[in-house]
């Protein structure tokens, strides 16, 4: 950490310092990952954090999936009934949802409300002292802090993730149905049969990777937020940013490596 | 009665003329050569003292010349670039974290500005630790908890958040939380700085009343010249529930004064008052 402030000005010094910064979150991912398995286990805290995370993300999850499906099945329907295909929007909504825009828009969702959030109150336990209160005190912030909030994280986007799918399932349907006229066991048979191994294998291993992206994400930038409030606000930001890009990033390498995998 | 948990000294016996030979006093704390520094910024140069058993260190010293820093090298909470630091036998610059958390519960702090968890009432904060080690039932932490906010004076801040608390309110509970793993050795980060003068001095009565009645070992950082005087010239009154004078072989009190990242004097509050060095002259003044 005090490092960084010898590496040196210019290009090199500007690689090193990211590559420090790399292997600070590398390091403290791993770590969280390691304090799973190792007492004290944090269960409370782990289940305050899956209520924060989890039940509070909720209601924009749902709305954003609500709304996505069926934008998504007015803007196909328009494109199919070009082809005389309009019976076909079900399969289309479905496929998009379940490998792509479920796991991806809940994800950035989560990120937005979550990442922030344990950047911001990490950061202030930090500027304020209160982590090394913590570490005086003979507690591992990283199992205290860090480890409940990765775990609470990869849980309840897991099933955010399939909440919003069947969100985003019923907004389509509901416009489908209600505006366009479709036939709902059509919808609902052509959006089940569009589906294999591999589609619901991708939209279930993805909220996972991403669930983990979000928390480590904005726990390090809370754990290593200095300069006071600035310093908070600050992180804050750069949190929010950095998990929204890793998750789109992380979704193109994932989709790649589970088509190949999967098919 | 003197003997008393010492092993017995044939020669005593036999020649009862001579003295009873002191043990060796092991330092609680104990700095060797230590050095540190934040990249280029040097803090810390070749920094050496001991502090036994019972003793109550005073860190003198203008702002910015590394006293908090010293604080959180003996806690562990920094590493320091060069030297040794001990406390209670352990090298605590060489062990990894994991260890030092176990060694850190013998050892209390209170921050300079309180540190209190924010999100906790103040029974949460003082119960913290105990709650981490889980080695009383809620009964016993609920009575240790309102042991230690009867000892600072504020048992009926129980239920409050940290920011319904004034800031010398704020400073007692921290010293509670500090007090309610019943600690060796406590740590004062500049305890009474921003504080008007009659809280600072009842925080200053808290701190000599818990050397005296726990005898606590002590690092305390200041840089209120009264109140270190304080702490070497008085001592607490139990029936009177006050302080009063005394002689500096009661207080068992002494100073560092530190200086453009060095220690420069160590030693008793006269020793430190016969000083001629112009500059401690000026800083004393």
């Amino acid at each position: 950490m005090d490092g960084t402030s010898t590496l040196g000005f210019g290009f090199s010094g500007f690689i090193k310092e990211r590559l420090l910064t790399l292997q600070e979150y590398s390091r403290m991912t791993a770590r969280a990952f390691q304090n799973i398995f190792l007492k004290p286990f944090y269960f409370t805290d782990t289940l305050l954090q899956m209520d924060v995370i989890g039940v509070g993300s909720l209601p924009i999850v749902v709305l954003t999936g609500f709304f996505t499906g069926a934008v998504m099945a007015l803007q196909l329907a328009a494109t199919l009934a070009q082809y005389g295909q309009i019976e076909r929007t079900g399969q289309l909504v479905s496929l998009s949802l379940v490998r792509e825009l479920g796991p991806v828009l809940t994800s950035l969702m989560v990120a937005g409300r979550n990442a922030s959030g344990m950047a911001s109150e990490l950061g202030s336990m930090v500027v304020t002292e209160q982590v090394d209160a913590m570490r005086a005190m003979g507690t591992d912030p990283m199992k205290k802090l860090v480890t409940p909030r990765l775990l609470a994280t990869v849980i309840m986007n897991f099933f955010l993730a399939v909440i919003s799918d069947i969100c985003g399932l019923t907004g389509g349907f509901a416009y489908a149905v209600g505006a366009l006229r479709l036939d709902a066991a059509q919808y609902w048979y052509s959006a089940y049969h569009a589906l294999d191994f591999g589609d619901i294998t991708q939209g279930l291993v993805k909220p996972i990777i991403f669930g983990i992206i979000v928390a480590s994400v904005g726990c390090y930038y809370g754990i290593s937020a200095r300069g006071g409030t600035r310093g908070v606000g600050r992180a804050t930001t750069q949190s929010v940013v950095a998990a929204s890009v890793l998750i789109i990033v992380s979704d193109f390498l994932l989709s790649r490596l589970l088509i190949g995998l999967l098919g | 009665m003197a003997t008393a948990g010492r092993p017995v000294d044939m020669a005593t016996l036999t020649h009862p003329e001579l003295p009873i030979p002191t043990p060796p006093v092991t330092p609680v704390l104990q700095f060797e050569h230590v050095s540190m520094a934040f990249g280029a910024e040097k803090v810390l140069e070749d920094v050496s003292f001991q502090v036994s058993r019972g003793e109550t260190k005073v860190l003198l010293g203008e702002t910015n010349t590394g006293k908090t820093v010293l604080l959180k090298l003996a806690l562990g909470l920094l590493r320091p670039t060069g030297g040794k630091i001990f406390v209670m036998g352990q090298e605590v610059s060489a062990l990894p974290e994991e260890v030092l958390f176990g060694l850190r519960r013998e050892i209390g702090i209170v921050f300079q500005e309180s540190a209190l968890f924010d999100s906790m009432t103040v029974r949460e904060n003082v119960a913290y630790r105990l709650v981490e080690e889980g080695e009383m039932d809620d009964q016993q932490i609920e009575e240790r908890v309102r042991t230690c906010l009867r000892f600072v004076e504020l048992e009926a801040t129980l239920d409050k958040m940290p920011d319904e608390l004034s800031g010398g309110m704020r400073r007692r509970v921290s010293i509670a939380r500090a007090l309610a793993a019943e600690p060796d050795i406590m740590l004062y980060d500049s305890p009474t700085g921003g504080l008007d003068p009659v809280t600072a001095t009842t925080i200053m009565e808290l701190i000599i009343k818990l050397r005296d009645v726990n005898k606590v070992t002590s690092l305390l950082v200041t840089h209120r010249l009264q109140d270190a005087y304080l702490m070497a010239t008085h001592v607490w009154d139990a029936e009177k529930r006050a302080l009063k004078p005394a002689p500096s072989s009661q207080t068992h009190t002494t100073f560092l004064l530190l200086r453009d990242r060095h220690i420069i004097f160590d030693g008793s509050a006269s020793e430190l008052q016969a000083q001629t060095d112009p500059y401690i002259k000026n800083y004393l003044s």
